[in-house]
């Protein structure tokens, strides 16, 4: 047998095959389709294009429809596209979809996907989104495709995928607790560029790794498409498996692989994590690494926590450490990622008082879950930089007008970072406060 | 060899049954790492481009997000539309730096470049799913080159692009480079795209 690597084992299984080489174009069978309002209408019109008007989708239980994009909205078209997945969610009788202003309402798809079981080891993930690599962090294979790739699955259940090769990632030491998953993930494309993993898998592993729970795996996962990697993975341990077996509603079983010893890899970096600063991506792209400590004192105008790479409970945990019985200083923005972290944000409690009540006594303004002022989206939405302001951010991109303005500046920090410098108004170093 | 190269994935901006063996029009010309919120900004996303109206829309967007300095190089400030044609772009060609349409799945990138008249990128590198979405949704050519044209070519010279030799032309300057081969993608692009490929090898009935 060859030895491979977690993402081409996974593949082979996909593809019913004994093994892949990377570089390999292969046909994969797909076990799960993500899709949103932003892309969702435009798969379906694909999929009705060629698969005709009254064709049902391959397997209604594997498509899984989650809006999440422009939700609280006032724009007409935005709503228009809701309700096109709406009807087709009723017509093909899909059991997973998470309605808005409707008690299924979730919030930001790639941590819904886990939260409603739809992630497992070993499986293929596909949706209409970059960040479908987060799932990476629960041992499957799992990245973003476009429209057409998407309507194709929809009719066929299959893909062509080029195997790619894998990058290795080992993160051994102790984590000190004023860096988190973010500051590791910006530290690699920082290293590598935002086109350092181009057609490249990314995999995680060490110590550190193991260390983490799994919604910072996510978070690592989450940014690969930010160097520009196909795909995420860290090899499931007793944690995923937990995790996944308390959230897997279906009972579909699920096979945990790892990468072979002796497996070939295309890259490999060990890093100490014990000796890491915290990290910030400055204006205007992701891998515009800098240490906390050369930019300190620069000047903001907003702090923004948030979206599916930092609106995560345990992204809210480590920022409302900072802002228990503080006050910000700038406009702070809070949005938990999913119906289930806001629900979290108001039963969670630090020292007596709930994460939503921390924030709120804080001066921070808090939102309603879904992708929000991210992606910037239409020009109501919450948290948006309509204005060339400066913005640090626990979101994953700040390339020119992502969160709104052409002209604004975004820093991309861990939640600790962005908590630390709402409270003073500048870029603030988390170890000054913890 | 490449007869009715581009698929038929949405209606689009050029008539698919021309057969485009030659790509000619004025080059506009980008830096490094233009991404997808660059090629079309996420305000614009609520169109539908499976409603053919919308698509259109596409092309009124197409690079609104590239800050004005770096448009049109080496100049910059060189709008990508001009006064004419709100929707469809007097650039035929755009010549790019590394990693072209990094960023988000987005197929509305393609798109939007395809619904204001673009027919190829001429790029150091692609981003994957920006360059997956071009071949299989056919929306245009993503060249590969290994020169650094974009420090070569100005916005505005006439380009032209002989496909089957993989072969860029510049008329302006009497330039000329080799193109990277489209290699792998080639019998998806030579059959029309994703969904014409499938057919074509027996994965879907015909139509």
């Amino acid at each position: 047998m060859t030895a491979m690597t977690l993402t081409e084992k996974i593949l082979a299984r996909a593809a019913k095959r004994d093994s892949v080489r990377p570089g390999e174009n292969i046909w994969v069978d797909v076990d799960v389709l993500m899709t949103h309002d932003v892309c969702g209408p435009g798969t379906i019109g694909i999929f009705k294009q060629h698969f005709g008007q009254n064709a049902k989708v391959w397997d209604k239980d594997k498509v899984v429809i989650i809006p999440d994009h422009y939700i609280f909205t006032a724009d007409a078209m935005a709503n228009r596209n809701v309700d096109t997945l709406r009807q087709f969610a009723a017509e093909q009788g899909l059991p997973y979809y998470y309605d808005v202003h409707s008690p299924a309402y979730k919030g930001v798809c790639h941590i819904a996907l886990p939260e409603e079981g739809h992630t497992r080891p070993g499986e293929v993930l596909l949706g209409t989104d970059s960040h479908t690599c987060t799932a990476g962090a629960f041992g499957e294979f799992a990245t973003g495709i476009g429209n057409t790739d998407a309507g194709f699955v929809m009719g066929t259940g299959k893909l062509w995928l080029k195997v790619p090769p894998t990058m290795r990632f080992v993160f051994e030491g102790e984590l000190p607790p004023y860096i988190m998953a973010k500051d590791l993930i910006l530290a690699i494309i920082g290293d590598i560029g935002c086109d350092g993993a181009t057609y490249r898998a990314m995999e995680f592993d060490g110590e550190a790794v193991y260390a983490l729970n799994i919604e910072e795996r996510m978070t690592l996962c989450n940014m690969v498409i930010e160097a520009g990697g196909k795909n995420g993975v860290i090899a499931p341990d007793q944690i995923t498996i937990d995790f996944v077996n308390q959230r897997n509603k279906s009972g579909k079983p699920f096979q945990v692989m790892k990468s072979d010893a002796g497996a070939t890899f295309a890259y490999e970096k060990v890093y100490n994590v014990s000796k890491l600063e915290p990290v910030v991506a400055k204006p205007h792209s992701p891998d515009n690494r800098a240490v906390v400590s050369e930019v300190k004192g620069t000047r903001l105008d907003r702090a923004y926590i948030g979206s599916c790479t930092g609106g995560k409970l345990t992204d809210f945990r480590a920022a409302a450490r900072l802002l228990k019985g503080r006050s910000v200083k700038i406009d702070t923005f809070v949005v938990p990622a999913t119906s289930e972290v806001a629900r979290g944000l108001q039963t969670e409690k630090l020292n007596g008082q709930t994460l939503e009540e921390i924030f709120l006594a804080a001066g921070a303004k808090l939102g309603q879950p879904s992708c929000a002022a991210c992606l910037g989206g239409p020009s109501d939405t919450f948290g948006r930089l309509n204005q060339a302001l400066r913005c640090i951010s626990t979101t994953n991109r700040n390339f020119p007008g992502r969160m709104g303005h052409k002209e604004a500046e975004v820093f991309l920090a861990s939640p600790l970072t962005v908590a630390a410098s709402a409270i003073t108004g500048v870029i603030s170093d988390p170890r000054d406060f913890l | 060899m490449f007869a009715a190269v581009l698929g038929l994935a949405y209606p689009r901006h050029s008539k698919p049954e021309t057969m485009q063996t030659i790509i000619k029009g004025k080059a506009y010309v980008l830096g490094d790492n233009i991404d997808t919120d660059q090629i079309i900004p996420a305000e614009y996303l609520m169109l539908n481009p499976a409603v053919p109206e919308e698509y259109r829309q596409f092309g009124k967007y197409a690079l609104a997000g590239v800050p004005s300095a770096q448009g049109g190089l080496p100049k910059g400030h060189i709008p990508f539309h001009n006064e004419e044609d709100e929707f469809i772009s007097p650039y035929t060609i755009i010549v790019a730096g590394k990693n072209f349409g990094c960023g988000s799945s987005r197929e509305h990138a393609p798109i939007a470049l395809n619904a204001a008249g673009i027919q190829a990128v001429v790029a150091e590198f692609y981003a994957r799913i920006f360059f997956r979405n071009a071949v299989n949704g056919g929306y245009l050519f993503p060249f590969e080159t290994p020169d650094r044209l974009c420090e070569q070519i100005c916005t505005g010279d006439e380009l032209e692009i002989d496909v089957s030799k993989s072969l860029l032309i510049n008329r302006t300057t009497k330039d000329e480079w080799g193109l990277r081969p489209l290699g792998e993608v080639a019998p998806i692009l030579e059959a029309g795209g994703l969904f014409a490929y499938a057919r074509k090898v027996g994965m879907l009935p015909a139509s």
